[in-house]
């Protein structure tokens, strides 16, 4: 019962992003209106997919120390979670942007380096598919996700905050800290963020698990 | 398994031009969801994106879900 904490956590820390994050008094910011409240199932899942891509990169350049197949097992399920997390933050920013910036699929950088930060990571999972051999399909990807995760930090974290972007937190437009004049926002932010990055290692896990039970069958 | 996942990208790289002209087009139209998603403040727009979270996890989990069952299949028929 003591390993399993952590998961009893994320389902309390969901369960009071989901109700207080719905009753919380926010900050109006011009024409976001109460869809501010994205702050708290929008920007997590960034968070979460960051977490997760972490994970796959340090284990991938362990893998490559070692040459551990468990190592490359922890680094392609961080991914595929890492990835889940990516296209539902993408199809989330792109509801809200309909609503809010007057486009599905506009021209803004924020969107579009973010689209191909994700494109790169589909094309490693793809890469994965497309080798059979084992070992060579882990060290191929290991090298692979080096350079994706060395992508995708300028493309989704720096270059969106240098250039002109109608998304909050860019060159143009302020973030919503400095806004949340009462401090109820990042009340509500902070566990959101911890819940749903645990959440998200949670269903990694279970793949970690399936993925283990697997490559003991080949084995045998 | 390698065949379903190649069709879906070669249909998603086909589709994504055309998908991406559509949704140049600027959003201001009013159909009776668009002003449902602004009414009340666009809190619906808030509803929408946790109902999006939701079934893409609960979707994963079903893919998890059979992918295990393949497994504990294929363990039954070979001992």
């Amino acid at each position: 019962m003591a390993k399993h904490w952590w998961k009893a956590l994320a389902v309390l820390l969901l369960l009071y992003t989901i109700i207080a994050g719905f009753l919380v008094k926010i900050p109006v910011i011009e024409n976001n209106e109460q869809s501010t409240r994205n702050l708290f199932f929008h920007v997590p899942m960034w968070i979460s997919m960051y977490t997760l891509f972490t994970i796959s990169v340090i284990n991938s350049i362990r893998y490559l120390g070692k040459y551990d197949l468990k190592k490359d097992i922890l680094a392609s399920c961080s991914a595929n979670v890492g990835v889940l997390f990516g296209v539902m933050g993408f199809i989330t920013g792109s509801v809200w942007a309909t609503y809010t910036w007057g486009g599905t699929l506009t021209s803004d950088p924020k969107q579009i380096s973010t689209a191909v930060a994700l494109l790169i990571y589909l094309a490693y999972l793809v890469l994965r598919m497309s080798v059979t051999d084992i070992d060579k399909r882990a060290r191929v990807s290991a090298i692979y996700n080096i350079f994706a995760f060395a992508l995708l930090i300028p493309l989704t974290y720096i270059i969106p905050r240098m250039v002109d972007s109608l998304h909050p937190g860019s060159a143009t437009s302020p973030g919503f800290r400095g806004r949340d004049t009462s401090g109820t926002l990042m009340m509500v932010f902070y566990p959101a963020f911890t819940g749903w990055t645990l959440l998200g290692v949670w269903i990694y896990t279970l793949l970690v698990r399936y993925k283990r039970l697997e490559l003991k069958n080949i084995f045998k | 398994m390698i065949n379903r996942a190649s069709y879906f990208f070669l249909t998603l790289a086909l589709l994504l031009p055309s998908l991406l002209a559509q949704a140049q087009q600027q959003n201001t139209e009013t159909g009776p969801v668009n002003e449902l998603l602004r009414s009340n403040g666009k809190i619906y727009v808030v509803v929408t994106v946790l109902t999006i979270i939701f079934i893409c996890i609960v979707l994963y989990l079903v893919r998890l879900d059979r992918k295990i069952s393949k497994l504990e299949h294929q363990q039954q028929s070979k001992p």
